[in-house]
């Protein structure tokens, strides 16, 4: 070895050309992470303040108060919240099959020259604008569900004893039924495009092998995809219950905003980004806290979502590795 | 070469660009106001002639009553609209003026197939009872007594409301209980209330599209929606005790009799005024603008749109279905804006 080599090698790291640039990247990946935190918390913060009022002047109560009423200055935020909480279950009862069968078709069953087009179809649905879908849901949808669908379901399922209550009264074409509708087709991109990644992910050694012992298709999916894959698709469906939780203008439109609690679901109701979003621009003094403090309510809603997912992931993963 | 081209250029650009500022005479001045969307189909039509006239642009949205005090009150906008007047004490607190810029009328609209507008009968304590939830089929024995010989169906009632801040629901509200003991005590009135029943629109255009899509629904909204929209509208029963229809004369009957003095800031409520021909559900509309104007020129140009719509947007009222102020009051709105307005100490009007 020559003199140069070794005094090549024994360079400080100091020395580094890169070591500046290095230095500068992290500092910056640091502060944007610690930026997104100070936000969060700012949100929070600002939240509660505005809030405030509102639950100094009706306490805890005001989350299972179902009045709202701008005239006596009374408000409680039980009807709304139930109107979310309504509306993204009915959007996850009925996302969460289609989604599942749409992601395993592009997987397993579909035939490779339609794969592109559809995944791209699917996922061109992730791009329209949610007040397109609250558009397309008063004018198109409500008068359908109103006309056709929603009498079907008060004649065949309104009629069966338990889930009967469900599906009473006048066919209004709007109501949570409705919103939990649109809602779904809006959150089946998501979930669509995770799950198909991640199915994709499963290896074609396990997939061969269970062919091999003689399983049919539906066997493989049900005993080899699906299981290997669960943390993924659990996360999906997290994820769109979190865009459910908080959808705005889709819902809107079609929600029906009513403050009144019924047991049905086609009956119209409101959810808490509705209410915010019909009431924000003219409201003032403890109306504005009300709102502020829905809000804030759903920030732990979805927070708490979020929260149990990461939970259950966790648990999931180290228990299947 | 390239110094040459700029040093001839400059002196052209200046040249272009102050020729831009003078051709139109006076320069154009671009106002913003927000409120009210119970007469947006008129101000947009007046500023739009005016526009023509002027070359100054008046832009307006009708974003609801509440929203357009809010901005005026913060002065994001020049002027805000609200059909539900301020009182004496909240003009004072915000230093604003008010004033009415146009009168208009609100009506029932129904969608049941088969019955042509004007056909329905309705009378004040039946809507309120409609809109209570008491009422819940279109055949009931209470509307049945009002409409005699006409088929009612055996439909139920879906009760169309705003689910907005609105002062067309104030004056709607208002007249609800000055008609019915029941609502006054239960409801009220104010740009928003707690609906007994019924699903909620946004605007007056959601609570004409709820009422065009669903069959069987009642709803209420400014005349100039349910003639745009095609829909059927009903006759109400006036204070005298007669069926009228919502037609320009009717609103200008019950226009006539106020008393503009009677209230500061002009804050008089139309609803239910007597006369054989009144329209029960008449409405004024306010504009409100800053006593202590902050941008003078704008303030002015708001004063010089309005009053040049007094004097020559009448037929595009009426064409509408509005009711232009008689000039006996514009007169005394004129005075008012020379008294109170005020930009610097100097007075904006004339």
């Amino acid at each position: 070895m020559s003199t140069a080599t070794i005094e090549a090698g024994h360079r400080r790291r100091s020395d580094h050309p890169g070591r500046l640039g290095n230095a500068l990247f992290g500092g910056s990946a640091w502060s944007f992470a610690i930026l997104v935190l100070i936000l969060l918390a700012g949100v929070m913060i600002s939240l509660i303040i505005a809030a405030l009022p509102a639950f100094r002047t009706f306490g805890i109560p005001f989350i299972w108060t179902s009045t709202w009423n701008p005239v006596k200055d009374v408000y409680g935020a039980l009807s709304p919240l139930y109107g979310t909480l309504v509306s993204s279950a009915v959007a996850m009862v009925i996302g969460v099959p289609v989604s599942l069968g749409i992601a395993i078709f592009l997987t397993e069953l579909c035939p490779t020259y339609l794969r592109r087009p559809i995944s791209t179809a699917i996922e061109l649905l992730a791009a329209v604008p949610s007040i397109i879908f609250g558009m397309w849901g008063l004018f198109v949808l409500a008068p359908l569900m109103q006309k056709y669908v929603e009498p079907a379901l008060i004649a065949t399922l309104g009629k069966i004893p338990l889930i009967g209550i469900l599906f009473q009264g006048p066919p209004y074409g709007i109501g949570l039924f409705t919103a939990g509708v649109i809602l779904s087709a809006m959150v089946l991109p998501y979930m669509v495009s995770i799950m198909r990644d991640v199915f994709e992910t499963v290896p074609p050694q396990l997939r061969e092998s269970a062919y091999g012992l003689g399983a049919t298709t539906w066997e493989v999916i049900k005993t080899v995809i699906v299981p290997y894959s669960r943390v993924g698709v659990v996360g999906a469906f997290m994820l769109s219950l979190g865009r459910a939780l908080g959808e705005t203008m889709a819902v809107t439109f079609v929600v029906g905003n009513s403050y009144h609690i019924k047991a049905s679901l086609l009956a119209p109701g409101s959810t808490i980004a509705s209410s915010l979003a019909n009431e924000f621009a003219e409201a003032d003094g403890l109306q504005l806290a009300s709102l502020l403090a829905e809000g804030f309510l759903l920030f732990v809603l979805t927070f708490s979502v979020i929260g149990a997912a990461r939970f259950m992931l966790m648990r999931l993963s180290r228990k299947y590795g | 070469m390239y110094l040459t081209v700029v040093r001839f250029l400059r002196p052209a650009a200046f040249g272009a660009i102050a020729a831009m500022f003078a051709a139109g005479g006076a320069k154009a001045v671009d106002v913003t106001g927000a409120g009210a969307t119970f007469p947006n189909p008129v101000y947009q039509k007046w500023a739009e002639a005016y526009k023509a006239k002027t070359n100054n642009a008046i832009n307006y949205q009708s974003v609801g009553s509440g929203a357009g005090i809010k901005q005026i009150e913060s002065n994001t906008v020049d002027f805000g609209a609200t059909d539900k007047p301020l009182t004496q004490d909240e003009l004072q607190k915000n230093d604003l003026v008010q004033f009415p810029a146009v009168i208009g009328g609100i009506v029932m609209v129904v969608n049941l197939p088969g019955i042509k507008p004007g056909e329905i009968k309705l009378d004040g304590a039946t809507v309120a009872k409609i809109y209570m939830g008491s009422i819940t089929s279109w055949n009931d024995p209470a509307i049945a007594k009002t409409n005699p010989g006409t088929k009612l169906p055996d439909t139920a009632i879906t009760v169309v409301h705003r689910s907005d801040g609105s002062g067309t629901t104030f004056n709607f509200a208002t007249y609800l209980s000055q008609v019915d003991a029941d609502w006054k005590d239960k409801v009220g009135a104010n740009t928003a209330v707690e609906w007994p029943a019924g699903v909620g629109g946004k605007g007056n255009e959601g609570v004409s599209a709820l009422v065009q899509q669903t069959a069987g629904a009642i709803g209420y909204v400014e005349i100039a929606y349910a003639l745009q929209n095609k829909m059927v509208y009903t006759q109400m029963m006036n204070h005298d005790g007669l069926f009228v229809e919502p037609k320009l004369s009717n609103f200008q009957a019950a226009a006539a009799n106020a008393d503009w003095k009677s209230q500061p800031g002009y804050a008089v409520i139309l609803a239910n005024q007597p006369g054989k021909d009144s329209w029960p559900i008449t409405a004024a509309t306010f504009i409100l603008v800053h006593g202590k104007a902050a941008n003078a020129e704008k303030t002015h140009t708001v004063l010089d749109f309005y009053d040049w719509s007094f004097k020559n947007g009448q037929t595009m009222a009426e064409d509408l279905l509005y009711v232009p102020l008689p000039d006996s009051l514009v007169k005394q709105i004129e005075a008012t804006w020379s008294s109170s307005v005020k930009a610097d100490g100097k007075a904006l009007w004339p």
